[in-house]
């Protein structure tokens, strides 16, 4: 399938969230990657021509991606 | 307020005798004393004449962003609110919608958080007044080429951000002569009239074409106002590499001078002039 830009925005965002989760401790890595997988499911119903909406979720994405990124995050329920 | 409060006591006296006067009812308001007299007189005048102005508030919610943003109207009565169009906000906010956001504080333009675009024009809603004389429709947005967080609240970050990158305090290695404070003349002094007073706002930014289309790289004119704000400074020891820092084409040389941010200057600042000096010194110091 070929995907379009944003799209592969999306995908990367995804991939850069479970990369990040590898970084965290291995008892709440597996938290962590839920918490990933739900965060984007919570969206997964938006069209996919609706342009503005997924910039916005992907700038909010890339924003809650660096607060949990950040080494002080420990566990996340 | 004694004279007003008499006079009331009187008219009520002319107008009912004590016994006609239904009983209880009134002097159990005049036990909240003259407040309710107030609202009482407002409520007259304002059956007389309403004067009713209609605003537009763009309005987006980020919890459903499937949702397209609108315009939403509502009808305030001027005799009832402030003479600013913040004052019309907060009443929109406390009276009839407590959802609509935005940010305010100090409500006499020195904060610069209630910055916004009411009918088209990038400032502050707390120094415009709202036109009395007409009763067109005032619409208000929030800051154009912003990504909005809520209704009216634009998101600044890379704003602060670019603040950030011209580091906006004084540098120097040398210490002061007697060990005191870092004295200044009084011409020098002058030279930061017109440069301190800005309050980061974002409104002439925000104005500005070639920031709309450079953000990412073009400082704009509030962040240059500041740049400027430093360069001249005499207590400042880093002139020279807050110069090489600007010296590349984007940071600076996108002003095309177009002067919106002039203009649009809720403070009366002139961001134009700021950045025509820090381009002159820039040619002339080689």
């Amino acid at each position: 399938m070929r995907l379009s830009g944003l799209q592969k925005d999306v995908l990367a965002l995804y991939r850069q969230c479970i990369r990040e989760c590898r970084k965290k401790p291995e008892a709440s890595r597996k938290h962590f990657q839920a918490f990933a997988r739900t965060e984007f499911e919570k969206n997964i119903k938006v069209d996919k021509r609706d342009f503005s909406a997924i910039e916005f979720l992907l700038r909010k994405g890339r924003r809650q991606l660096d607060v949990y990124a950040s080494p002080g995050v420990k566990d996340i329920k | 307020m004694a004279a007003l409060r008499s006079s009331t006591a009187r008219l009520l006296g002319a107008a009912s005798r004590p016994v006609l006067r239904a009983p209880a009812a009134p002097a159990a308001v005049r036990g909240m004393a003259q407040v309710t007299d107030g609202q009482q007189q407002n409520l007259a005048a304002s059956a007389d004449q309403a004067k009713l102005k209609t605003f537009q508030i763009y309005r987006w919610n980020p919890d459903t962003p499937t949702e397209k943003p609108r315009m939403q109207s509502y009808t305030l009565d001027l005799n009832k609110t402030g003479p600013m169009v913040l004052d019309a906000l907060i009443r929109i906010k406390n009276e009839i919608d407590p959802t609509l956001t935005f940010r305010r504080s100090c409500r006499e333009g020195i904060c610069g958080s209630c910055a916004m675009n009411i009918n088209g024009t990038n400032t502050l809603a707390c120094l415009c007044r709202i036109p009395a004389e007409d009763n067109a429709e005032m619409k208000v947005y929030p800051l154009p080429h912003t990504y909005v967080v809520k209704d009216l609240v634009p998101d600044l970050t890379q704003f602060y951000k670019q603040y950030k990158s011209i580091k906006p305090y004084l540098q120097r290695d040398t210490p002061a002569e007697d060990g005191k404070e870092y004295r200044q003349s009084k011409a020098d002094r002058k030279k930061l009239d017109g440069l301190y007073e800005c309050i980061l706002c974002a409104c002439c930014s925000t104005s500005c074409p070639s920031y709309w289309w450079n953000s990412e790289e073009y400082l704009g004119p509030a962040i240059l106002l500041q740049s400027y704000r430093w360069l001249v400074d005499s207590r400042d020891e880093k002139t020279a590499q807050r110069k090489d820092a600007l010296n590349n084409s984007m940071s600076l040389y996108r002003c095309h001078t177009i002067l919106n941010c002039t203009r649009t200057c809720p403070k009366g600042l002139n961001p134009g002039l700021a950045i025509a000096e820090i381009k002159r010194d820039m040619a002339f110091s080689g």
